[in-house]
């Protein structure tokens, strides 16, 4: 036996090293803190700096007229072949009167979206009282007179570098001046869905894409996936075939999703022929995707249910049956559900899968339904960043600024539902 | 010194389980190895004779254990096992840490089946019908035989949800007005209802431990079994809340058979009627717990008692 004298020289010679070891520790973590803070800052600046602009958008102020020898020759409003775009031309070259020549022409023609022309056609078939009448219009612009005023194309470059002509930048600061240009609210975003032309092209179609999918995922999943859990942690009996699940779940959760969009073409498109491009199949592609994370999330909430409450409703005669349903469901529900949705998040966050069952086509229509072509909003912001148009940059970041609040709403929702429905025992 | 220990507390506490076990080791090291080697002896003597000492069968039988052996796995649990209890009776099953009387206790209402590895041979009978046998379903057996854990183990649903539920699973109540009338009688019964009445919708897991622990006695007699069992009912209660248990033991005694696990040799001398003492599996000596306690039969019982092994 040392004596205590020892015993604290010992302690306190050592005392002053633990001690440093313990700050260098802390340091070293407060700084991988702030790396990630100050990454994740950079990121979300980047993102809301590039993407902020998208939810503006350039229109024009046009006196329109509904001309009647334009609009309806035969004496009939022709909602299909007449003329909407010359209409709007015709308005536009009457706020420049000194204009002439083809190719000057044609030069202010390229200031107005093709949208304008949907927009007339879209009003009158609204009101057909308007045939005769002239009416002040905002119309969107193109996406390049958008990209001036939203200071991405700088005019002052040279004009070979440009796709904006010095005469156009000329027009732009002219109807500035007047008044007639102005950024407005993009409603077309929200409403529209994927388009050529930057200033058309909305999410909706993706949002409504990936909205149907999720359901599909939803109502397969986590029915399969509860279920499933509740058969292996209360009834399976426990043998080398019930290892041998558990392993390949726990596998499968591991699996890189595209080959999950490979088993997807090879068995639902190619032999079960479901459509290709569908959401439907999408969904099911996402089912099998999220099943391993849901299975493993309820597994664990089941298995932390005390066996305690188990006990007591066994030992009052409860059957297995009712001890799982009156019981440990109720109980293990919330940390199922935060599984789920944390599957739905990650669900919802898949491209690569998608883009094997081919749904990464153009596709403009909202889609309408479950078997409709659609895409999803990854596979948007994918085909977004992908195209060449300066105005689709901005539309990509807006596209992510929107996946990624949805994503934040989820997973809200799955810390509120945790919150909420948590019991204590 | 450990004898004249056990004397002066007061006879109300429980002592902890375990406290032995250090006590003896750091107190008498050396004459403690003897006695364990001695223990031992007695054990192989004992196994040989495969006898329980004392009075293993009585009047008027409601529950007869015969040759009862429990497997673990490869872990025999319970070594031929042979028990009888009586409507009327009170029993403590007492013995040191891991000698098999828990395992006894969920024999009796085949708790041990929810167990993959349990096995057990044998044949146990309840009011003379073969409780494992084919035709007889554990629920059944469950709403006949109720049991009080170790740790109160209240549902985290209201109070009144709590006493309801086996009334309910089991249909016992036809309509809204019985089931009120079940469940105030058995917080009534369990001396719970005066705290309660005005808070029956809370949840149970607000109680205090000892009110938990009496609502689970409640909960236990709203299905209205036969027999009660109860895992160390006391382990996880203060001194208070232990006696008003034991009362209501004493209380529900004449109208349950009550077997009852117990590391309090104190709570076992108050409250039982017989006792039978367990060690390594096999089933020592049973008595009427005034002989157990003043003139052990078994040199183990002995032992145990005066508080030389634990």
């Amino acid at each position: 036996m040392r004596d205590s004298a020892t015993t604290r020289q010992r302690v306190e010679a050592g005392l002053k090293r633990r001690r440093r070891k313990e700050r260098v520790f802390r340091i070293t973590g407060m700084l991988a803190t702030t790396v990630g803070v100050l990454f994740l800052a950079v990121f979300f600046a980047d993102l809301v700096g590039k993407g902020s602009t998208a939810f503006m958008q350039t229109f024009m102020q046009l006196d329109v007229e509904f001309s009647a020898d334009v609009l309806a020759p035969d004496g009939e409003i022709d909602l299909v072949y007449a003329d909407f775009d010359g209409l709007v031309r015709t308005a536009l070259r009457k706020e420049f009167p000194e204009v002439s020549g083809r190719s000057d022409r044609r030069e202010l023609n390229r200031m107005l979206s093709i949208g304008a022309g949907y927009q007339i056609r879209d009003m009158l078939a609204a009101d057909p009282e308007l045939l005769g009448k002239t009416q002040s219009i905002w119309v969107p612009a193109s996406s390049n007179v958008d990209m001036v005023m939203k200071g991405n194309i700088d005019p002052s470059i040279d004009e070979a570098l440009r796709p904006v002509s010095d005469m156009q930048v000329e027009w732009i600061r002219a109807l500035q001046a007047s008044g007639r240009l102005a950024k407005k609210f993009n409603v077309a975003l929200f409403t529209n869905g994927d388009s050529r032309e930057p200033e058309l092209a909305g999410i909706k179609g993706a949002l409504m894409g990936s909205f149907y999918m999720l359901i599909v995922t939803v109502v397969l999943a986590f029915p399969i996936g509860v279920a499933a859990a509740i058969y292996l942690e209360e009834f399976a009996p426990s043998n080398r075939w019930s290892d041998l699940i558990e392993v390949n779940i726990n596998n499968l959760a591991a699996v890189p999703s595209i080959v999950f969009g490979l088993l997807g073409l090879a068995v639902f498109i190619n032999w079960a022929a479901l459509p290709r491009s569908a959401p439907l199949v999408g969904g099911l592609v996402l089912s099998l995707l999220t099943l391993p994370v849901i299975i493993i999330a309820s597994r664990a909430a089941i298995k932390a249910v005390p066996p305690s409450i188990r006990e007591a409703a066994l030992g009052l005669g409860a059957s297995e049956m009712q001890v799982v349903f009156h019981h440990v469901l109720p109980l293990a529900l919330p940390g199922m559900l935060t599984g789920t949705i944390i599957g739905m998040s990650r669900a919802l966050g898949e491209s690569a899968p998608l883009l094997m069952i081919g749904m990464v086509a153009f596709i403009v229509d909202v889609p309408a339904g479950f078997s409709d072509p659609a895409t999803a909003l990854p596979v948007q912001i994918y085909l977004w960043a992908d195209s060449p148009e300066r105005a689709f940059a901005e539309r990509t970041s807006a596209a992510i600024i929107i996946l990624l609040a949805f994503l934040l709403i989820m997973n809200l929702t799955a810390v509120i539902l945790r919150k909420r429905m948590e019991r204590k025992w | 010194m450990r004898m004249a220990n056990m004397m002066d507390v007061d006879p109300r506490e429980d002592q902890p389980p375990g406290l032995h076990d250090t006590g003896a080791a750091a107190e008498r090291p050396v004459e403690r190895a003897t006695s364990a080697a001695d223990t031992n002896n007695v054990v192989e003597q004992l196994t040989d004779l495969g006898e329980t000492v004392g009075e293993v069968r009585c009047e008027n039988p409601f529950i007869v254990a015969e040759n009862i052996d429990v497997f673990y796995g490869d872990n025999h649990a319970i070594k031929d096992v042979t028990l009888e209890i009586a409507k009327s009776d009170v029993i403590a099953l007492i013995g040191p840490s891991g000698c098999g009387k828990s395992t006894f206790l969920r024999c009796l209402n085949r708790m041990n089946d929810s167990i993959e590895t349990a096995r057990v041979t044998g044949r146990i009978s309840m009011d003379g019908q073969d409780i494992y046998g084919k035709n007889l379903d554990p629920v059944a057996l469950r709403a006949r035989v109720g049991m009080v854990f170790q740790k109160p183990n209240p549902f985290p649903k209201s109070i009144y949800d709590n006493v309801a539920y086996g009334p309910r699973i089991h249909g016992l109540a036809a309509d809204r007005a019985e089931l009120d009338t079940i469940v105030h009688t058995s917080l009534e019964r369990a001396g719970l209802l005066k705290e309660v009445k005005d808070r029956l919708d809370e949840p149970g897991t607000g109680l205090s431990g000892g009110q938990q622990q009496r609502l689970c006695i409640a909960r236990t007699i709203a299905v209205n079994p036969e027999v009660i069992l109860m895992d160390e009912p006391c382990s996880a209660l203060d001194p208070i809340a232990t006696a008003r248990i034991e009362d209501l033991i004493d209380e529900l005694s004449s109208d349950y058979a009550i077997v009852i696990v117990t590391h309090s040799m104190q709570q076992a001398a108050r409250v039982s009627r017989r006792v039978a003492y367990f060690h390594l599996g096999l089933l020592v000596e049973v008595d009427e717990t005034n002989r157990i306690f003043t003139n052990p039969q078994h040199r183990l019982t002995e032992d145990y008692i005066t508080g030389r092994i634990g």
